[in-house]
């Protein structure tokens, strides 16, 4: 096991998942490479938020869910005895699939996260940075102390992001990130993916096959196993061209070209 | 456009029959809503009717005859005031005057006032109502002139600036609610103190701590229970717990301020500490319905960049919970503040003289409205009422300012 290798920011073995009795994810083993996008895709229902909240341990807000297996993030144990979830969820950070921001200003919905980390820099630098890597900047330098849910869903979406960012994370979880959003706001999402992948590590969930192919590096095809518990697992998982290309899995061929799924 | 044969048969959309079913039910509600406002405008009137109207007063010692040198009585000196009074009142009632407060720091209104109360005695023989005086002002004068010749006619107004300030009295003309108010205004805010905290703290324990076990679950089936027991259960409650086994305590003795009405456990403490129980079950069913309609989301976005549970609670899930939170506090405070049987239970005194304290006996609006309502004189009711308009204001007045702060402290975004 490479857990040492730089390379890898999250590395999960034999990660199971389950919701009180019901297995949900089964037997997921990956690797995510630093600063590079990898897609979850598959089916509805096959586990894919399921896993991708077990990356930074959202799913134990969920009364019974717990996780077995192991998550390593830069080589270390997320779901070893004394680790804090609160510090996880501070370096792993998520977007929703709906635009969520806080019922507040513009400026602080930014501010706040990075305040309530102790962040003793320079508060307007700091929202201006993480509204510029979002892209937000200059559609909002103007009303920053209007309310965010002012913002079109786009733009809500892209506060969330800078909201995630201004915490400084290590790591994106993103789960369907486009999926309330129109064309056009979806591609200004997918180019600002592009760009983050700079600083950051992204996992994105999406049930969109091209916007997969588009924006990801890495491919995890995620499926139901077919011994009729329902839980749902990686497949088939490697570089996205050849994912699309070449599968190695019969069924994650019939799915990317659509005859499936 | 031509209707394609349906497979399945026919509809039969039967529009108009829907929008004259519609019409109806709008036109229930709409009768449901008349009803409603003509009771409470009956309410008031009636309210309305006793406070005004004429009386028919007999002084035993008739003003004019107290005038010196023409000088109508309410315009002599203070110290003509004062001979009168020293003139007609037993040396031990004057000095008793004087000990409470030295005639030298009382105003010439305050002792004309006296004078009134201890020397002219005005008795009311008969009471008409606001509806009756303006009807039958003539029946009114001649059955007046007939039945009490020596009386004098008067349209009052039961509701004065001398009927709030006036403390209780065992004559109507000269009782006001003064004691009332100010244990009513004690009362409730040792209630508020209590039951807010209180009952928002449980409310959050058991939204956003507690675990969905078989415990909790009873906890919170039981809370809704306690909302629907019938209040005096809770003066019975009490009266067990503050004013017999907590006495120590509520009598102020453990502070060491026995006070001297030796009041027993009997007082203003116990009185707030009850209706914070009666009201605490209502403010955590609001407070937790409040926090329940905080989406999920929100939540999620907090824990989401790493805020701990206490930090998404106060940033996000209260100050948003807060307006639902301000409304159902409101609502149950004018329950508390209307609440008779429980504090009957508790031991209100009824005739209170002195401004109460935390420590002391006390009654209460709704105590003394209950208590003059009961009484067979008709001056009573008269009286009673102007004190339900006072206890109106005040409800009025507590809510409205609930309210400003409501909208305040609640920037919506
Ligand atoms: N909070 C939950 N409680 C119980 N079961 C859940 C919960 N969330 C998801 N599941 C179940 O887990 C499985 C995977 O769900 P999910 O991860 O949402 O799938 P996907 O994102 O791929 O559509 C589904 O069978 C779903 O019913
Ligand atoms: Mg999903």
């Amino acid at each position: 096991m490479d857990t040492l290798d730089n390379r890898y920011v999250i590395q999960a073995r034999n990660l199971g998942i389950y919701y009180g009795d019901f297995k949900a994810v089964t037997d997921v083993n990956m690797d995510i490479e630093r600063n590079k996008i990898t897609a979850i895709i598959g089916p509805s229902g096959c586990g894919k938020s399921t896993l991708l909240r077990a990356f930074n341990r959202m799913n134990e807000l969920v009364p019974g869910a717990r996780a077995e297996g192991q998550v390593f993030f830069d080589g270390e144990d997320l779901y070893a005895k004394g680790v804090d979830p609160v510090e996880v969820r501070h370096r792993i950070g998520m977007v929703f699939q709906k635009p969520n921001p806080f019922p507040k200003s513009i400026y602080e919905n930014i501010a706040w996260g990075a305040r309530i980390h102790g962040f003793r820099g320079n508060m307007d630098k700091l929202v201006e940075h993480s509204l510029r890597q979002a892209a937000l900047w200059d559609e909002v330098k103007d009303i920053l102390h209007r309310s965010g849910l002012a913002l079109s869903g786009g733009q809500q979406q892209r506060l969330c992001i800078a909201r995630a960012i201004a915490v400084q994370p290590e790591v994106i979880l993103m789960d369907e990130p486009a999926s309330a959003l129109d064309p056009i706001a979806t591609l200004k999402i997918e180019e600002l993916m592009q760009d983050l992948k700079k600083d950051y590590t992204i996992v994105i969930v999406t049930h969109n096959m091209q916007q997969a192919a588009r924006v990801s590096d890495y491919t995890a095809m995620m499926m139901l196993v077919n011994d009729g518990s329902r839980a749902g697992t990686v497949i088939e998982f490697g570089e996205t061209t050849k994912i699309f290309t070449r599968p190695s899995d019969k069924r994650t061929e019939d799915y990317v070209t659509g005859r499936f799924g | 456009m031509s209707a394609s044969p349906a497979p399945l048969g026919p509809f039969q959309d039967n529009l108009p029959r829907r929008h004259r079913l519609g019409a109806v039910w709008q036109w229930i509600f709409f009768a449901a809503t008349i009803i409603g406002i003509f009771v409470l405008s009956a309410l008031l009137l009636d309210i309305l009717n006793e406070s005004f109207g004429y009386v028919a007063l007999e002084a035993r010692v008739d003003p004019d005859t107290l005038a010196v040198d023409g000088v109508p009585l309410e315009d002599l000196p203070k110290e003509e005031l004062i001979r009168i009074l020293q003139d007609s009142l037993s040396a031990s009632a004057f000095n008793k005057l004087n000990d409470e407060k030295p005639f030298e720091e009382r105003s010439q209104a305050n002792v004309y006032d006296l004078v009134i109360e201890r020397v002219v005695k005005y008795k009311v023989l008969e009471t008409w109502s606001l509806w009756e005086s303006l009807i039958h002002s003539d029946e009114i004068r001649a059955q007046a002139a007939e039945e009490f010749p020596q009386a004098e006619l008067r349209f009052v107004s039961w509701l004065t600036v001398e009927t709030i300030r006036r403390p209780q009295s065992s004559e109507a003309v000269n009782a006001g609610v003064r004691t009332a108010i100010l244990g009513s205004l004690w009362t409730i805010a040792i209630t508020i103190l209590v039951a807010f905290p209180l009952g928002v703290g449980a409310a959050i324990y058991l939204e956003e701590y507690a675990r969905d076990d078989w415990l909790n679950r009873l906890i919170r089936t039981n809370i809704n229970n306690l909302a629907g027991v019938p209040s005096i259960i809770y003066g019975i409650l009490g009266l067990a717990i503050f004013v017999r086994a907590l006495e120590r305590l509520t009598s102020g003795a453990v502070f060491g301020l026995v006070n001297p009405t030796t009041a027993n456990g009997r007082t203003i403490l116990s009185a707030g500490l009850t209706l914070a129980l009666l009201i605490l079950p209502l403010i955590i069913i609001n407070a937790q319905e409040a926090i329940r309609a905080v989406p999920q989301s929100l939540r999620k976005a907090s824990l989401g960049i790493g805020a701990t549970k206490w930090q998404t609670i106060w940033a996000h899930v209260l100050p948003n919970a807060l307006p639902g939170i301000l409304t159902g506090t409101i609502l149950a405070v004018s329950r508390a503040i209307g609440e008779t049987a429980p504090l009957v239970v508790v031991g209100a005194s009824t005739a209170i003289s002195f401004d109460p304290n935390l420590f002391s006996r006390f009654t209460t609006l709704p105590i003394q409205i209950y208590q003059w309502t009961s009484r067979p004189q008709g001056e009573w009711r008269h009286l009673a009422a102007a004190a339900i308009l006072i206890l109106l204001t005040l409800l009025l007045s507590l809510n409205a300012t609930a309210i400003v702060l409501r909208n305040r402290y609640t920037k919506r975004f």
